[in-house]
């Protein structure tokens, strides 16, 4: 079967975020992007799944600027077999992203569409759940562990707020990985070479036929309350003394 | 609205898709029907303000602070009358909740029994989502609220993909009926948002930011109670087929739940085993407090899942945090920072956590935790 990962570039996840004076937005000048770690573990699954036989194909899709086709040639390099480069410079959001992917998905024709679970500049969650529903597929949210008893069924357990819960999901399916559902290989440098020479197909909305103008506009960005600093102190019993007598919580 | 009635669809007409041969709705029949409420609000037509879509899970003992933030959002932020729709694994508990919810100002009617299915197969996205997608095709609420809870996370973004209309996720604030902030980048930055579709507006809410916000109850006769029309119901059939709810592993405690404790005592890396993690149960019951932990913890199999605190676990904002062995990363301090008061134990004295903790000690955490417990007034 055909495995379709979608892959978002993103500010680096240890990078220090800086909001522009005049409001508008994040700044993102001079700031270390990479792949987005939830996206970077749903390619290792699809790369696993091409290692277990049951994946024949996987192919990465990133849309954005030009600068998503290095995100692509990472996930070429991590094994994925081709890439496909969504272009636009609008700023997409997730239901714009899951509107291209349904024409992608009518494309291509996967089994399994992988996603991470969330983005984590805009931290929405989103995309993999609209796209099962445009496709009328099922969905396998928040993966921690993705099995196939058969050639109709994918069966997923789940990190939900009480614990884990299992779900039988009738194929195809779409499903968002978590942070436990595996950890990410590094790309090789012989594979980063490889990478060089496998294909990344150039699509626009347009081609595509979708509206990606967006129904949410951003009015301003800004920085949460600092917190008040705080103090080292000396012993826990003056711990116990602050808490008690000046924080008041105990 | 009577106006609009000539120019809805019943169920039997619903335009068909997927190859499950069900009948389900279509993106193109709810355009129709937005355009059938349009033209009904333009008539002067009330329509309902908004739908609130609560969970209520078997042995919860009442309504969950997800499903109360929502109502609480609801009741203070949002149009008034509303509708609440009870989502539920049994109907003990559906009834319950719904009782509970008929009590509050502001509601109109309290609908229940779409899914007290066995297991939590009443839960499920695929067919709730249908259901509440005919729901809003029903009542035409301007606005749809749930919790930011997995549950929610799970829904809402189905929901709002059946209606062609983006979302607004994780809101932490409620600027006016169409503005509303929410945190980006882990809670480094909060952006401002302002909803410019055609509606309805969807959103979910985050429970630390009105839970706190306390539930007016009704004058007079409490909301009408009822069971989801036939026809809502019929609208997630042809859905059920796509998933099958199989089991879960969730832990059993005495403790409060994470998401709404009072204080909350939360390990780390430096703990280093699951037997050390089990040092802080003590603490914890001393205080009358929940269990946390990083996720650094959890990948080390030192707890469950369910205790990650964190930008992609809860989010919890407690009276009281002590953070003990945790270094205190970007990620991890997303989960927490809005704590009211926050201790930090660590052997680093340059560990990031001590930048937001009101009270830090410096030193072995296996020496201090001890000494703690025996000179800390026990709270139960």
């Amino acid at each position: 079967m055909r495995v379709l990962v979608g892959i978002k570039r993103v500010i680096d996840y240890a990078a220090k975020i800086r909001v522009k004076p005049d409001g508008s937005g994040v700044d993102k000048a001079n700031v270390k992007m990479s792949m987005n770690p939830f996206c970077e573990i749903a390619v290792e699954e699809a790369i696993r799944l091409k290692e277990a036989g049951v994946a024949k194909e996987v192919v990465a899709v990133s849309m954005g600027p030009q600068a998503c086709q290095d995100t692509i040639r990472t996930a070429l390099a991590m094994g994925a077999d081709r890439g496909i480069h969504v272009a636009t410079d609008v700023d997409l959001q997730p239901l714009a992203v899951a509107k291209l992917f349904e024409t992608l998905v009518k494309k291509e024709d996967p089994r399994v569409v992988l996603l991470g679970k969330q983005a984590i500049d805009d931290d929405c969650n989103q995309t993999g759940q609209m796209l099962a529903a445009f496709l009328n597929w099922s969905q396998g949210t928040f993966a921690s562990k993705v099995t196939f008893p058969s050639e109709e069924q994918v069966e997923v357990t789940r990190e939900v707020d009480g614990g884990l819960e299992t779900v039988a999901l009738k194929l195809p399916s779409v499903i968002t990985t978590d942070l436990r559902l595996n950890e990410p290989r590094y790309a090789t440098l012989p594979n980063i070479m490889k990478a060089k020479k496998k294909k990344i197909e150039k699509v626009t909305p347009e081609d595509l036929g979708v509206d990606v103008a967006p129904q949410i506009e951003v009015v301003s960005v800004k920085e949460p309350e600092p917190r008040k600093g705080g103090a080292i102190l000396e012993s826990v019993d003056e711990l116990v003394d602050k808490l008690k007598n000046e924080a008041g919580v105990i | 609205g009577a106006g609009a009635g000539a120019e809805r669809r019943s169920g039997k007409e619903l335009t068909k898709v997927g190859s499950s041969g069900g009948e389900m709705w279509s993106r193109t029949l709810l355009k129709s029907l937005r355009g059938a409420r349009q033209s009904s609000q333009q008539s002067g037509e009330r329509s309902l303000g908004t739908l609130c879509i609560v969970e209520a899970k078997d042995g919860a003992g009442g309504l969950d602070s997800a499903s109360k933030a929502t109502l609480a959002c609801a009741q203070k932020h949002l149009p008034k009358p509303f509708v609440a729709l009870v989502a539920s694994d049994a109907k003990g508990a559906s009834e319950a909740a719904a009782g509970e919810i008929a009590s509050l100002a502001g509601v109109e009617t309290v609908l229940h029994g779409v899914s007290d299915k066995e297991g939590a197969n009443g839960l499920l996205a695929e067919p709730l989502s249908q259901v509440v997608a005919a729901l809003v095709g029903k009542l035409e609420p301007t606005h749809v609220v749930t919790g930011s809870n997995t549950f929610g996370k799970n829904l809402l973004p189905r929901v709002a993909a059946l209606l062609d209309s983006a979302p607004i996720t994780d809101v932490v604030q409620v600027v006016d009926e169409s503005t509303f902030v929410r945190p980006i980048y882990a809670g480094n930055a909060l952006s401002t948002v302002k909803f410019v579709g055609k509606g309805p507006l969807l959103l979910s809410v985050r429970t630390t930011a009105f839970g706190s916000e306390a539930l007016e109850t009704a004058q007079g006769a409490g909301a009408e109670v009822a069971s989801v029309g036939a026809e809502e119901v019929a609208a997630g059939a042809a859905a059920e087929a796509l998933s099958e709810w199989v089991g879960e592993e969730k832990s059993e405690s005495e403790r409060p739940q994470l998401d709404a404790a009072r204080v909350v005592v939360s390990g780390g890396r430096a703990l280093k085993s699951k037997e050390n993690f089990e040092m802080l149960e003590k603490l914890a019951d001393q205080l009358g407090g929940a269990l946390g932990a990083s996720r650094a913890a959890v990948d080390a199999g030192m707890c469950s899942n369910d205790l990650q605190v964190g930008q992609t676990g809860k989010v919890v904002a407690p009276e009281l945090y002590l953070a003990i062995g945790i270094s205190g990363a970007i990620q991890h301090l997303a989960g927490m920072k809005d704590s009211k008061t926050i201790v930090a134990i660590n052997k680093d004295p340059e560990a990031p956590i001590f930048k937001v903790a009101d009270y830090g000690l410096v030193g072995d955490l296996f020496k201090i935790i001890p000494e703690l417990a025996e000179k800390l007034p026990s709270q139960k």
